[in-house]
Formats: structure tokens, C-alpha cells, sequence
């Protein structure tokens, strides 16, 4: 197992997610897609380190562990945010979500 | 008597006239300028007691205006000439005043009448004590202007309104003159002074212009040209008689007693002047031509007010014969005093008389007013027995004085006076025997005027017969007028032409009827020698001439005027057409807007409101800048 392999694992991930956030209409499968795509940088970062010059300094776990906290409170002010828009709208459809468009 | 309280004696009025300017009680107003008025002549009787004992005085007031070396000042003159004047206006003035309040009682517009009145006291008051050209000008000018609006007072007659034109625009001519000769003066003397310490323009001798002219004659020529249009006389005179059209108390204040002698009261101020000029003779002949000319047209007449004008500007001429003929500007000054007093009575009766024959004036409708209204009547009898000079009336003593005077200096002329003189007497007969003698001829029986107008007539009276003989002597002392010895001849013709005229117009008209017409009011006397008909036929016709030529000229500016106006609209059109619509609103300031709003409209595609679809520029612009960094760094 090269870097290479972790690399191309990573960018296949980055596809599934990038696809994901600008294909799909519902918010929730977004908000998973961007998931998908955090975790792309995720096994980056782990990669990185793992083949690096300088294993020892736990850089990466260290960065990785960051993202991750900081994707979870992302993650339920993104869910709050979609709640409140289907209150709003009663849709979590985004084709439907059109307001900022000149009417 | 200090220099404010002499100043007081024109400004009273003056400020009677700005109180009463605003005012609309008819009665208010006249107790406001009878009072004024009344001040104004104890403080002139005063002055004159104050003159009387005392030397001449000059009393600077106020400068005026300083500009390099020059100083203009407002200074007042109080000697036996201002002072006798001044207490003759406010005094007679007084009468007069208190006798409106009885003709205009039942005018609405009283109260205006009392303001202008005041107002041309005030001017009048102001042109005697004068010491100085400039202030007498303005002054002068004041009293022509109260004329002019006292005379249209009744301007809803349009003869009155022309009437007021024709003396604002005659008299104007003669102002010219006087404003001409002030600059004269000016430029040659440096001064309007008239006494100053030996530096007045009286004081000194004014220099020569040139030609050997010397600026003495140029000036009281110029002068007497201002004193001839307010004086009426011969050619300037027609102003006169047609100034009858305003109320009667203003044709005896102001153009029969005071303002239409300011041009006698101006040669006799200035005496020196003429005197060095040697311009005396001129003076005096056109006095005796107008004195003979005036008396002849009043034969013609038969407006008692027109008459009556006639005989002032007679008397004026006879004024200027005496100013002319004699050495000091005494006798002229005398007859001025006495005619005023006589005068004065005579206009105020004659508005009294036709007041009481309800405003008829045509002296043909009047008749047996002697029975009707015997206080005016006699009255006015004394006034015209000193009109015609009967002995040892106040108009004998005076007349006598010009008499001997013009007899003493220039043969002719003394010949042209007498004659005038008897002409006169046969006028005034005449007058009266139509006006007293008889049955009423006119529609409506005659009736006696009310107190307040017949008590001045009388106290006027008293003075027409008496003042020549009381106090004649000592004016002339104190006037400076050497008694010459008194010739026989002079005498003689003094007694003959006044008893003479008289028995005259007796004998003719005492036993005629005075419904057929008259035999000595021949056409061209009716028609006052054609003198209007001269200035229309000339001056009239030029003006006209010189209007039309105006007019012609106005049309050919207007007519260029229209021209660059039409240029002008076409360029502007043009402009406005081409350059302003097209190249600036339609290409620059439209078309900018709406590629502006072109580019709006495309811009607002990209606009979805599809967020993935924002996310998805977002992307392929990060993915294309990735590549742009890649391709720079390799």
C-alpha cells in the first residue's frame, strides 16, 4: 500500500462527495455528501503523515481529530439550519428553495 | 433765535403733512396742519421781530455733503426779505387753511387735501429762508410738485388732470433754467451759498466766462428763466390760468398768493446777481409785456377764477417791472406783500361766491349776489379796490412805488404800466358788475357762505386796504428802498388810470344787459391771443413729430429684436433638435442606460437561486484556477 492508493481512495471520495453536493436536491443527502467530502480530506491528511518525513509528531491524527469536532458542530448547526428551513418552507426540496432568484 | 428753532418753521408743516399722509378724518387732519401751521407762523412772527431789530444772519444747519474741497451745506438765511416772507406765507397760509376746512368740508378726500397742503407750506417755507441755491431748489421743487397735485386734486375731471401736466411740464422748462444757472454758478464760484462771510455767491464776483461774458449775466438770465416759469410770466404764463381747475383755497395760497411769487422772491434773493449782470432792463420789460398782455386777456373772460388769474399774472408782471426798474429789490418785494394779502381775499371771495351759487363759476350766470351774500360782497369789494389801486388802499401805496420807480428808469415802459393799470381797473369793474350788480341770473338762488370762510375774507379785507398804508413806509426802509421824490405825473396817472378805469367799465356795463354779449371780450381776448394754440401749433407739433419719429424707431428696434429672436429660436432649435435629443439624451444618457440595463438583464440569468448551482460555478472556477497555479508552476 503506497500513497498513491490513499490518494486515489481520497480523490474517488472527493468525487462521491463533490457529485453529491451538486447533484442532489435534498438538503439532508447534501449534508451527507459534505460528510463524504470532509472525509476525502481526512484520509489525506492521515496519509500525509503516515508516509511523511516525520511520523512521530502525530500532525495528522492530530488535524484529523480537529476536523472531525469541528464537522460535528457543523454538522447540527447544518441539520438546526435545515429544520428551520422546513419549517419555513415545509420543503427540503433546494429546486424549491428559489428566493434569492429575481421572481 | 436759535438756528433749530428757525429750522422749526418748515419742518412743522413738514411733519404736519407725514402725520396727515396716512390719515382719512378730514376734520383731524386740517386741526393737525391748522396747528402746525399756527406754530409755525407765532415762530415766524417772531423771526420777523428778531429781524426786524437785528442784523441779517445765516444760520448753518447740517452739512450735507463734502466731496474733496467742496463742502455743501444746509444753512438758513433770516433777514427783513426771508423773514417777512416767511410770516406773509404762514400767515395768509393760516386764513387760508382755516377757510378750507369750510370749502372742503364736504369732500372725502379732506384729508389728503390738509397733507398736500402742509406739504407745500413746508416747501415754501423752506425755498424764503434758504441760504443756499441748492436747498432753495429742492425747495422749489416741493412747492411745484404740491401745485402739480393740488392743482389735478379733482382729477376725475380730466381738465383738472391735464390741467396739473400743463404746470408740472410749463414750469419745468423754467426749472431748467434755474438748475442750468445753479450750475453755472456752481462751476464758476465754487458755492451755492448765498452769504457766507463775504464768501457767498452773492458776496463776490462771479468771474467771466468767456467772450467777455461775465457769469453774472449767463446766471441771473438762467435764473430769471426759473422765476418766469414760476411766475408766469410772458411766454411761460399759460400754466397760470388753467392751474384754476384745483380747489379754490389752492389757487389763492399757491398760485395766487405765495408760490407763484417765489420767482419774484428769487430775483429778489439774487438781486446782486442781476444787478452785476445788468440784466435788470430784460426783467423788467418782460414784466411790463406780461403785466399789458395778461390784462388784456382778462377782458375776455368769464370764468371768475380765470379773471382772477389773469389779474395775477398782470400783477405779477407788474412785480417784475418793479424788481427791473428800481435799485433794490424792495418795491417789487412790496407789491408782492400787498398783492398777496388782496389777492389772497379776492380768490378766497371769489370761492366763497361761487361755493354759495353752488359751484357755478361763469361769471354771465351769477348777478345780484350783493343782496345774497353781504359779507363776501364786501369783502371782496375791498380786495378789488386794491386791485385797482383806489388811493390809499394797500395796492395804491405799492403800485405807486412801482410807478415812480419805472418812471424815474424807462419812459416807455411807464407807459406800458399805466395802461396795463387802467386796463385793470376796467377788468375789475367789469367782474363786479356782472358778479354783484343786479337780478341773479343763474339757476339757483345764491346763499351767504358759513363763518368759518367769511371771517379770513374779512380779517383779509383789513389788510387789503390797510397794510400798504401802515406799515408800507417802514417795509421799504427795512427793505432798503430809497423814496425817491414822489413826481407829480406819476401821481396824476396813479389817481387816473385807477378812477379812470373804474368810471370806465362803469359807464360801459352799469346800464347793459348782461345777457347780451359782451363788447369788450373780443375773440382773440376769449381765446387768450392764441397762445395755447401757438404752443400746439409749434412745440406741440414738434413733440408730436419727434413722438412719431420715436415711434418709428421703437418699431425698428422691435423689429430687429424679433429678428434675432426668430435667429435665436431656430439656432436653439436646432441645437436642442440635434445635438441635445440625439447625441446627448437618446446615444449618451439613454443609451448608456439601457446597455446598463441590457447588461442587467443578462446578468440576472446566472441569477437561479439554485444553490447547487452557485456551488457548481464555485467548483469549475476552483477547478480552473487549480489548473491556472498548475500550469504556472510548471
Amino acid at each position: 500500500m503506497t500513497l498513491n492508493h490513499y490518494l486515489v481512495l481520497s480523490a474517488i471520495l472527493l468525487g462521491i462527495g463533490l457529485l453529491g453536493v451538486l447533484t442532489r436536491r435534498n438538503i439532508i443527502v447534501v449534508l451527507f455528501s459534505i460528510e463524504i467530502l470532509f472525509n476525502a480530506a481526512n484520509l489525506n491528511f492521515i496519509a500525509f503523515w503516515r508516509f511523511g518525513p516525520n511520523p512521530e509528531a502525530l500532525m495528522g491524527p492530530m488535524f484529523a481529530l480537529f476536523a472531525i469536532a469541528v464537522a460535528a458542530a457543523e454538522v447540527a448547526v447544518g441539520l438546526a439550519l435545515v429544520i428551520a428551513v422546513y419549517r419555513h418552507f415545509k420543503t427540503v426540496d433546494l429546486e424549491k428553495l428559489d428566493t434569492l432568484r429575481e421572481p | 433765535m436759535s438756528a433749530s428753532t428757525l429750522a422749526l418753521i418748515p419742518c412743522l408743516p413738514l411733519l404736519a403733512a407725514l402725520c396727515t399722509a396716512g390719515m382719512r378724518n378730514g376734520r383731524r387732519a386740517a386741526a393737525v396742519a391748522i396747528g402746525a401751521l399756527a406754530m409755525s407762523a407765532l415762530l415766524a412772527l417772531w423771526a420777523l421781530s428778531q429781524a426786524w431789530t437785528g442784523d441779517a444772519q445765516v444760520f448753518p444747519l447740517a452739512d450735507w455733503l463734502s466731496v474733496g474741497g467742496t463742502r455743501i451745506t444746509f444753512s438758513l438765511r433770516l433777514d427783513a426779505l426771508s423773514a417777512l416772507m416767511a410770516s406773509m406765507v404762514t400767515f395768509v397760509g393760516l386764513l387760508i387753511f382755516i377757510f378750507s376746512t369750510g370749502y372742503m368740508a364736504h369732500d372725502p378726500r379732506c384729508a389728503r387735501f390738509f397733507c398736500y397742503l402742509s406739504l407745500f407750506a413746508a416747501g415754501m417755507l423752506g425755498l424764503v429762508l434758504s441760504n443756499n441755491l441748492l436747498l432753495l431748489f429742492m425747495s422749489w421743487e416741493i412747492v411745484g410738485l404740491a401745485s402739480y397735485l393740488l392743482i389735478g386734486f379733482w382729477f376725475h375731471k380730466p381738465s383738472a388732470a391735464a390741467a396739473g401736466k400743463k404746470a408740472f411740464i410749463v414750469t419745468r422748462l423754467g426749472d431748467l433754467g434755474l438748475l442750468l444757472g445753479l450750475l453755472v454758478a456752481f462751476t464758476q464760484t465754487g458755492t451755492l451759498e448765498l452769504y457766507a462771510g463775504g464768501a457767498g455767491l452773492l458776496e463776490k464776483d462771479p468771474g467771466t466766462l468767456v467772450w467777455g461774458v461775465g457769469a453774472a449775466k449767463l446766471v441771473s438770465l438762467l435764473l430769471f428763466v426759473g422765476a418766469a416759469g414760476k411766475s408766469g410770466q410772458v411766454p411761460l404764463h399759460v400754466w397760470l390760468p388753467d392751474a384754476m381747475e384745483g380747489p379754490t383755497p389752492v389757487s389763492a395760497l399757491i398760485h395766487a398768493a405765495t408760490m407763484v411769487a417765489a420767482g419774484v422772491f428769487l430775483v429778489a434773493r439774487t438781486f446782486p446777481l442781476f444787478e452785476a449782470g445788468g440784466t435788470l432792463p430784460l426783467v423788467a420789460w418782460t414784466g411790463g409785456v406780461t403785466a399789458l398782455i395778461a390784462a388784456l386777456i382778462a377782458l375776455g373772460q368769464f370764468d371768475i377764477k380765470r379773471i382772477l388769474a389773469y389779474s395775477t399774472v398782470s400783477q405779477l408782471g407788474l412785480m417784475m417791472v418793479g424788481l427791473g426798474a428800481a435799485t433794490t429789490g424792495a418795491i417789487g418785494m412790496y407789491h408782492l406783500f400787498t398783492h398777496a394779502y388782496f389777492k389772497a381775499l379776492l380768490f378766497l371771495g371769489a370761492g366763497s361766491i361761487s361755493h354759495g351759487c353752488h359751484h357755478e363759476q361763469d361769471i354771465r350766470k351769477m348777478g345780484g349776489i350783493a343782496r345774497a351774500m353781504p359779507v363776501t360782497t364786501a369783502a371782496y369789494l375791498c380786495g378789488a379796490l386794491a386791485l385797482v389801486a383806489f388811493p390809499y388802499t394797500s395796492g395804491y401805496f405799492s403800485k405807486d412805488a412801482v410807478l415812480v420807480a419805472v418812471y424815474g428808469a424807462d419812459r416807455p415802459l411807464f407807459y406800458l404800466c399805466a395802461f396795463s393799470s387802467l386796463l385793470t381797473a376796467l377788468y375789475v369793474t367789469r367782474q363786479c358788475v356782472y358778479v354783484f350788480a343786479g337780478a341773479h341770473r343763474g339757476a339757483h338762488a345764491p346763499h351767504e357762505s358759513p363763518a368759518v370762510m367769511t371771517v379770513p375774507l374779512v380779517i383779509l379785507a383789513v389788510f387789503a386796504l390797510g397794510m400798504g398804508g401802515l406799515f408800507g413806509g417802514a417795509l421799504q426802509a427795512k427793505l432798503g428802498a430809497i423814496h425817491a421824490a414822489h413826481p407829480f405825473p406819476v401821481i396824476a396817472t396813479s389817481w387816473a388810470v385807477a378812477l379812470g378805469g373804474m368810471l370806465l367799465g362803469w359807464v360801459i356795463y352799469s346800464g347793459r344787459d348782461l345777457r347780451a354779449p359782451d363788447p369788450l371780450a373780443l375773440v382773440p381776448l376769449q381765446r387768450k391771443l392764441w397762445f395755447d394754440e401757438l404752443y400746439a401749433a409749434t412745440a406741440g407739433r414738434l413733440w408730436s413729430g419727434l413722438t412719431a419719429l420715436a415711434v418709428l424707431l421703437q418699431e425698428m428696434v422691435a423689429a430687429l429684436a424679433e429678428l434675432v429672436q426668430e435667429l435665436a429660436q431656430a439656432t436653439g432649435q436646432f441645437f436642442s433638435r440635434s445635438v441635445d435629443g440625439r447625441l446627448i439624451d437618446q446615444l449618451a444618457v439613454d443609451g448608456l442606460a439601457r446597455r446598463f440595463h441590457e447588461g442587467g438583464r443578462a446578468a440576472v440569468r446566472f441569477q437561479s437561486g439554485f444553490l447547487p448551482g452557485y456551488l457548481r460555478w464555485v467548483v469549475l472556477g476552483t477547478l480552473l484556477g487549480g489548473l491556472f497555479v498548475h500550469w504556472l508552476l510548471t
